[in-house]
This record gives C-alpha cells, sequence and structure tokens, in this order.
C-alpha cells in the first residue's frame, strides 16, 4: 500500500499534498423504553486527497481508492483555479511509523450477546425504579484504521478504537417530563462500560426526583461545577476560542487573542494535548501527520498559547501544536481540541462549598454551545448551596454568560482533577468526534443562571 | 441490488436494500477570500431484513463488501427488534420535480463568482466584516428495492448559498448570516446579502436589555432556532410511542391558539425537504400536523406504525448507517395577516429575537426552550433601537403559541426545509445580566 500511496501523490505540481485512506467499522446498539430500538454493524472504506496551490486549496474525498494519481491529480487542478498569493505551511520533518495499538479490553472481541445481556441489566435496573416512565440506551463502538502520507514524504499507519456509551431515564407526572443520564467513554477499552449497575440505579432515582424538585429564580448566583461540568466549560467557553483557525486572519481577534494577555487570576492554567496519553483525544500524529503534544493554553492566569494546524501556525508565525483533525475522510482537517483541561489547584471540595454563602452547585453535563464570546451550556444535576451546605436538588440548569467576564470570576480552583470522556465536539460539520475535558471542582463567582 | 435482494431471502423472509449515492461540489470562502474547491462524492448500500419475526441491519459504502452484508444482517437479526411491519408492495408515486439539469450546469467558476459578489457587496457596507461565504451543489440518486415489489428511484439535484460575518470590537462580537436552498441554482444570493445588510443595519447599536416578562417577535429564523423542534418531537412517532409526548393524549383538543396552523408538506416542489416517496417506499403526503391550534397527525414510519397499531405516513428518514425513523420532511407554518412592519409597529416594550443559542438544551420533551439571544433586537415605541447582548430568553411553546399576539403575513422559506412567517409571542421571559 505504501507504494501506491507514495507514486500516486509524487511529481504534481503543488506546494503540498497530503492523502488519507481509511477503513473503519462500527457496532451500534440502541433501546429505547424497555426495547431494543435498532442493533447494527457498518463497515467503511474511503480515502481523501487535499492539495495546495499558491495559497488555495483542493479537496477530493471518494469510497472507491482505485485511481489515486487521478484523483490527486483532480485536487490539484482545484486548487490551482483557487490559489492566487504565496503558500504559507510550516512543513516540518518526514515521519515514517506505523503505530502499535494498544487496548486494555478490546470492545471488538466482546460477543455481541454479552453486551446485549449487560445493556438489558441497565435497561432492568432503570425500569425497576418506581415512576421511571421511559429510558433510552446508546452504545457504540469502532475500530479505524488511518494511513496518511504527504508530499514531505511521511507516512503513517495508525489505528483507533472508540467506545461511547449513554443511558438516560424518564420520569413523568402531569405532563411533567424530567430526565438525568450518564454519558461515558473510552480509548478502547470496554471495561469503562461495565459495571455501572448502582450509577444507573442512582440516576433513575434522580429523575424521578426532579419531578418534585423546585425551579431556581433566575438570576446572578455564585456557581461550584463539578469536575464534568467545568470540563465542558473549559472546552466551550475557552476550547473553541483557542484554535487558532478563528484568529489567524481577523486582525481583531487576533487583538483579543494576544499572547500575554491576562485572562484570570493567578491560579488558572489550562492546558490542551492530544499527548496526555490513554484518552478519548489522544493520538501520536494528527491528521496532517504532525506529532501530538501538550500545549499551555492559560499559565497563571495569562494566555499563553494556542492550537494549530500546519496553516495556522505559519500564518501567526507560531510554532506546531499537532490539532488539525478529521472527523472521516469525507472532511479536510480542521484545528480542533484534544484533552483539554484545568490544572488542580489547591483548595478541597469541602473548602469551596463551605465557602459559598448562597449559591449553586451545578453537576453533570446535558449540552453546551458557544459562539465565541457567549457561552450557554447546561447542567444535568443541580442543588442549592446555602451558608456553605449543599441543600436540596433543584431542576437542572441552564449557564449563560460572556466568557472574558466569567473566566476572570473562577475565584476557587480544587485539587480534584477528573477527566470526562463522555463527550463528542461539534464544529465545521464535523460531529462528533472523541475529545476529553477535564476539571478539578471550580466555582464561578458570578454566573448568570436562567429559571422562572 | 436484485442479487443482494435473492441472497437475502436466502436466509429471510423479508429484505430490502437501499442504495444512495451523492456528488458534492463545494465552493467555499474563508476570511473574505476564496479558500477551497471540494469534490466530495460518496456511496452506499444498507440491508434490511427480516429473519424469525427480528430486524436485521447492517450498512457499508465498501463495494467489495456487499455480500458481508447478507452474512451481518442475518447474524444481527437473532439480536434485533421484533418487526412490527411487512414492507409495502408496489406503488404509485406522483410526480414530484426534485431535479434541474441546469443545477448540473453550474460551473465552479460561476459559483466562485457568486461567493464574490456577495462578499465585496457586504464589505461595501462595513468593510470591518470578516465573511465566510459558501456556494455548494450536489447530485444524489437513490433506490429502494424489496422483497414485496416496491421500487422508487430517483435523481435530485440541490444548490445552496451562505453567507456569514463576524463583526468583532474589543471583545464585543457579532454574528450575521443568511443562507438559502433549493434543487435549482435559482438561489437569490444578492437577497441573501441584502438580508445580512439589514441585519448589520439594525445592529449597529446595542443598547440595554429589558427584563421580565414582554412580547417577543421571534423572525423566522428565530421560529426555527426556538420554537418548532418542541412541536416535531413531541408529534414524532417513536415519543409517543416512548409515552414522553406532552401531546399523545391531547389530539383532537385545542392546544394552542387558533391561528397557528403546521403541516410536514414533502409535495411541494423544488426545494430540499421536497419527496415523492419516503426512504421506505412508501408515498408521502401533505400532513396537517396542527390545525388551527389542533394537533392533528402523529408522523409514523413503518416500525413505529406497526407499533401503535396504524399506518405508515411516508414520513421515514433515514442516513445510509442506522435504520429509518420518522421524521419531518419540509415543515410549513400558516401565514397571518399582521404585516412585519406593523407586528413591531404595535409593540410598546419587546424583543426581536433572530437567533437563540442553545435553545433546544433544556427540557425541549416538555415544550421548553431557553438560551441566550445570539442575534436579537429591542423594540421601544414600535421601533427597533438597536440590538441586545447578555440576554436570556425562556419559556414554553405550549404557553408562547398560546399567547399569540399577532402572526406574519409574509413567509420565508429557510434553508429549504421550513417555510414559516414571524410570530410574536406575549409574556415570554427575558433575563438580562445585572452589571
Amino acid at each position: 500500500m505504501r507504494d501506491i500511496v507514495e507514486q500516486a501523490i509524487r511529481g504534481h505540481n503543488a506546494d503540498y499534498i497530503d492523502l488519507r485512506l481509511e477503513e473503519s467499522q462500527a457496532t451500534r446498539i440502541a433501546y429505547r423504553g424497555r426495547e431494543l430500538e435498532e442493533i447494527n454493524k457498518t463497515t467503511t472504506k474511503g480515502g481523501c486527497v487535499r492539495a495546495l496551490v499558491q495559497g488555495g486549496w483542493g479537496f477530493v474525498s471518494f469510497n472507491d481508492i482505485s485511481g489515486l494519481r487521478e484523483k490527486v491529480a483532480l485536487a490539484v487542478r482545484q486548487a490551482r483555479v483557487v490559489g492566487h498569493e504565496k503558500s504559507n505551511l510550516t512543513d516540518g520533518p518526514a515521519i515514517v511509523d506505523i503505530v502499535p495499538l494498544a487496548m486494555p479490553r478490546d470492545p471488538l472481541a466482546v460477543p455481541l450477546a454479552e453486551k446485549k445481556r449487560l445493556l438489558d441489566e441497565y435497561n432492568e435496573v432503570i425500569w425497576s425504579t418506581p415512576k421511571i416512565t421511559s429510558s433510552s440506551i446508546g452504545y457504540g463502538d469502532g475500530k479505524k484504521k488511518v494511513i496518511f502520507a504527504n508530499s514531505l514524504g511521511s507516512y503513517i499507519e495508525q489505528s483507533r478504537v472508540d467506545v461511547t456509551f449513554r443511558i438516560t431515564a424518564m420520569a413523568r407526572a402531569d405532563g411533567d417530563v424530567q430526565q438525568a443520564g450518564i454519558s461515558l467513554g473510552s480509548r478502547g477499552d470496554y471495561g469503562v462500560v461495565e459495571g455501572r449497575h448502582d450509577e444507573v440505579r442512582e440516576l433513575a432515582q434522580r429523575a424521578v426526583a426532579f419531578l418534585s424538585a423546585p425551579q431556581v429564580d433566575g438570576g446572578t448566583y455564585p456557581v461550584v461545577l463539578d469536575p464534568i461540568l467545568a470540563g465542558v466549560f473549559v472546552h466551550e467557553a475557552f476550547g473553541h476560542l483557542s484554535e487558532a483557525d478563528h484568529i489567524y486572519e481577523n486582525e481583531r481577534m487576533r487583538e483579543i487573542m494576544v499572547l500575554g494577555k491576562q485572562f484570570g487570576m493567578t491560579h488558572l492554567n489550562i492546558v490542551d494535548g492530544a499527548a496526555v496519553p490513554g484518552l478519548r483525544g489522544s493520538y501520536k500524529y494528527d491528521d496532517e501527520g504532525v506529532p501530538a503534544m501538550k500545549t499551555d493554553l492559560i499559565r497563571e492566569g495569562v494566555l499563553v498559547g494556542r492550537l494549530h494546524s500546519r496553516e495556522t501556525a505559519a500564518k501567526m508565525g507560531e510554532r506546531l501544536t499537532g490539532n488539525a483533525r478529521a472527523i472521516t475522510y469525507q472532511f479536510p482537517p480542521i484545528v480542533r481540541m484534544t484533552n483539554t483541561y484545568i490544572e488542580p489547584g489547591k483548595e478541597t471540595f469541602a473548602a469551596i462549598i463551605g465557602d459559598t454563602k448562597d449559591g449553586i452547585y451545578a453537576k453533570n453535563w446535558y449540552g453546551g454551545m458557544t459562539s465565541m464570546e457567549m457561552f450557554t451550556f447546561s447542567a444535568g444535576e443541580a442543588y442549592r448551596i446555602r451558608n456553605g451546605r449543599v441543600e436540596e436538588l433543584v431542576r437542572p440548569v441552564v449557564l449563560s454568560g460572556n466568557l472574558f467576564e466569567t473566566l476572570k470570576v473562577i475565584d476557587a480552583i480544587g485539587n480534584d482533577l477528573d477527566m470526562n470522556q463522555g463527550g463528542g465536539c461539534g464544529k465545521g460539520g464535523q460531529s462528533p468526534l472523541p475529545v476529553t475535558n477535564g476539571s478539578p471542582h471550580i466555582r464561578i463567582g458570578k454566573c448568570l443562571v436562567g429559571g422562572k | 441490488m436484485e442479487e443482494l435482494l435473492r441472497a437475502a431471502l436466502k436466509h429471510a423472509q423479508q429484505a430490502e436494500v437501499y442504495r444512495v449515492s451523492r456528488r458534492e461540489t463545494p465552493v467555499s470562502f474563508e476570511a473574505n477570500r476564496l479558500k477551497m474547491l471540494e469534490t466530495k462524492e460518496s456511496s452506499g448500500v444498507a440491508l434490511r431484513l427480516v429473519k424469525d419475526g427480528r430486524i436485521g441491519f447492517s450498512a457499508t459504502n465498501d463495494p467489495d463488501d456487499v455480500l458481508g452484508l447478507v452474512e451481518r444482517a442475518v447474524e444481527l437479526s437473532a439480536f434485533g427488534a421484533a418487526a412490527k411491519f411487512t414492507l409495502p408492495g408496489p406503488a404509485t408515486y406522483a410526480p414530484l420535480r426534485v431535479y434541474d439539469a441546469a443545477t448540473e450546469r453550474v460551473t465552479v467558476e460561476e459559483m466562485a463568482a457568486t461567493g464574490q459578489r456577495m462578499i465585496d457587496a457586504i464589505l461595501k457596507v462595513n468593510r470591518e466584516l470578516v465573511c465566510e461565504a459558501g456556494v455548494t451543489k450536489s447530485e444524489t440518486t437513490f433506490e429502494i428495492s424489496n422483497s414485496h415489489g416496491a421500487h422508487a428511484a430517483g435523481k435530485r439535484t440541490g444548490y445552496s448559498v451562505g453567507l456569514h460575518g463576524t463583526l468583532v470590537r474589543g471583545t464585543d462580537m457579532l454574528f450575521v448570516g443568511e443562507w438559502g436552498s433549493s434543487c435549482s441554482p435559482d438561489v437569490d444570493a444578492d437577497a441573501i446579502t441584502a438580508k445580512v445588510a439589514r441585519q448589520l443595519e439594525l445592529a449597529r447599536h446595542t443598547v440595554e436589555s429589558p427584563s421580565g416578562r414582554m412580547t417577543v417577535v421571534f423572525t423566522p429564523r428565530g421560529v426555527a432556532s426556538a420554537l418548532l423542534s418542541p412541536l416535531t418531537i413531541a408529534l414524532n412517532g417513536k415519543t409517543v410511542l416512548q409515552g414522553a409526548s406532552p401531546l399523545q393524549h391531547k389530539m383532537g383538543q385545542q392546544v394552542l391558539d387558533r391561528r397557528f396552523s403546521l403541516w410536514d408538506d414533502p409535495t411541494l416542489e423544488m426545494r430540499p425537504g421536497s419527496r415523492n416517496v419516503d426512504d421506505e417506499g412508501v408515498p408521502t403526503q401533505r400532513l396537517p400536523l396542527i390545525e388551527a391550534g389542533v394537533p392533528k397527525t402523529i408522523l409514523y414510519d413503518l416500525q413505529t406504525a406497526g407499533q401503535a397499531g396504524t399506518k405508515s405516513t411516508g414520513s421515514a428518514s433515514r442516513g445510509l448507517g442506522s435504520l429509518p425513523g420518522p421524521s419531518s420532511s419540509l415543515l410549513v407554518v400558516g401565514a397571518g395577516d399582521t404585516t412585519y412592519e406593523a407586528m413591531i409597529a404595535g409593540i410598546e416594550d419587546g424583543l426581536v429575537v433572530e437567533q437563540l443559542l442553545g435553545a433546544g438544551q433544556g427540557n425541549v420533551l416538555g415544550g421548553e426552550f431557553s438560551g441566550n439571544v445570539l442575534l436579537g433586537y429591542r423594540i421601544q415605541h414600535g421601533k427597533i433601537t438597536g440590538r441586545v447582548k447578555d440576554t436570556m430568553v425562556a419559556g414554553n411553546v405550549y404557553e408562547a403559541l398560546n399567547t399569540i399576539v399577532a402572526l406574519g403575513s409574509e413567509r420565508e422559506w429557510l434553508g429549504g426545509s421550513l417555510l414559516t412567517p414571524a410570530i410574536a409571542c406575549g409574556g415570554v421571559s427575558v433575563s438580562a445580566k445585572q452589571a
């Protein structure tokens, strides 16, 4: 295969060419209510070519991987239609590597009957909870092998296995529907799905408890976030702003995100890196063949770095970070996060709550969106805090705010870093990309909470 | 296809093959300049079969793996859901125009010129705007064939044009944008540019945001981003079978304002949502979802219809890699009798919502919408006075569409799968951030 691929990209009149070939297989099991709704297996084979000529890009994707050389020529011709300036791309060394696949408990080796038995058990736990009226379960595993080659002389083979698991319980009374759920994932470890019976029981009970829980009054509160929700916050609200493709060609965005600017208090440290091993956002090389790194984004409250592709790094005169990712061969790589987290601080969770007079403790993840400056994200679970104590359960809350103001008022950072592996990220129509986010418990001193 | 069906029927009592192939040509602009030209080709085959009363399913886009589909689908049928349907037999599908040869003839140079023209025009309105634009054409062919004699095949074209701009001042960011879509290359790029220019003009000044319960005007974009998904989810057969729909025991009752009607009408021609046959080979029809405030129709595909003991409404939709499910195709909201101008003029103090950020994050099943105003304006004394920021809008569609203050007389297409007027709703909760 290496010969065919290298033959195909050699000798075209282009400034840069890369080619990816992909083969994948996926299994999905879905339950809706008591019944199994869908169980399927899909296989995929395809590839893509990207070419750069005089600053313009051409991209061709296909299922039929024959005639590769002609496909490369088409991408080059397209790039030539677009390009009208000098190309500017950071090249780096040629890399030749076949990366071995490491899996703690290979989900593909687990028989389908065993997976179904486990999911049946979880569904039984949910339905044995009184007042539960519905449930949904989604399990998926997939294996993907990618061959990458580029005109710099790199040839890389990498594989990954991804596991996702989401379970939701719904309770209903008098036309009011409430739900609670968990979302988990791993890079190739089926073990993460096993032994969750107690958690499933708790979430079913929580969905029922929401029915009689009060809704908070909308307004501004101090909000303590658990590691899962704080991880979503750092991903949604800050992480997307560190993606250099939002910045590199926008003078004013460059001013806002100028390195050296104070973004938060000195206890705030944020990093992203695919080189952090064993997580869903981990890999050895990105989809431009650039080695993964760990990148400091905020160090002691100061903006010190951002995430790059070969093109954004060149155009901003900064070094490569290995963050160009494509969800499948049908898309060109774009700047994406990998494993993004707030580093642990010194305070204990008990001290953070103890120091909060009148606020909200928001846990768990339900969803999140950002428009750069503004963010909105929803907790799956919330409690009132009064006089330093976590008190009654309230209906799940939606938190919203301005990123720049919010980062400055993170006034407590716990010592209990935890990673959330249940998320998937969407950008530019490429969703859900496996990512990890994480954080210790944090407190946002002032946060807008939607309510009645 | 016939070969695959025959191979499946050696093991199964019912079988269906679904094949789709697509060629897409996007031309994209980034930071006001032409950036990338793409050609994307994809094709695939899915096999659904029923063996011993259970559903087996598998899909692939690897042409060398087509016969592997039979093996996997048979294997999975042992674990699959109980089939509650019989595949449809031969049917006549009413002719519907969804193909235009002119779309195939548009050159990438012409598409690039359209994008450039939009960007040049909008930069004349505001030089500081950083724009992304895209012009995309596509051709899709599909074929469905089953063991009971149904056979449907077709070819459709698509053409879409979009323009999005970001304006940054200090740390203040404004996002404007509009897009349009059709089966023909007749999408009016200049009208899209004009709408974006109008958004820029209305948002030129930021004004203080109001707080409390007030009348909120949802523009057609606002209707799409906040009000409709709770209704289409509530009227989806899957939600109803789950017992999770707030409408399932209220069919035929007056639930919303009499002026509000909503159809799913895939029989309108030349729109991305137009189709005369659904993804299981069942003919489509114009379906009244809500008529004069009364919920009338629940959307079913074959399996959910069988589970509910009724007939498919011709609402099956599917991607290549999964089983079909019920879904709306082309939503149409009935027009009212108030012009947009008169609607705004009649409001003393209120808000216009063009887009809510994260509206679908709350308890959508319960009808709730809650989100941050991504693009919206304040109305004072019957006039739009400027843009609002740091403002959350929260409500419940079952209340908001029961307290309609005015329903617009002009309707707009949103991305080719929704036609709606603006709707002014009373008593919507607006919370602005306290300084």
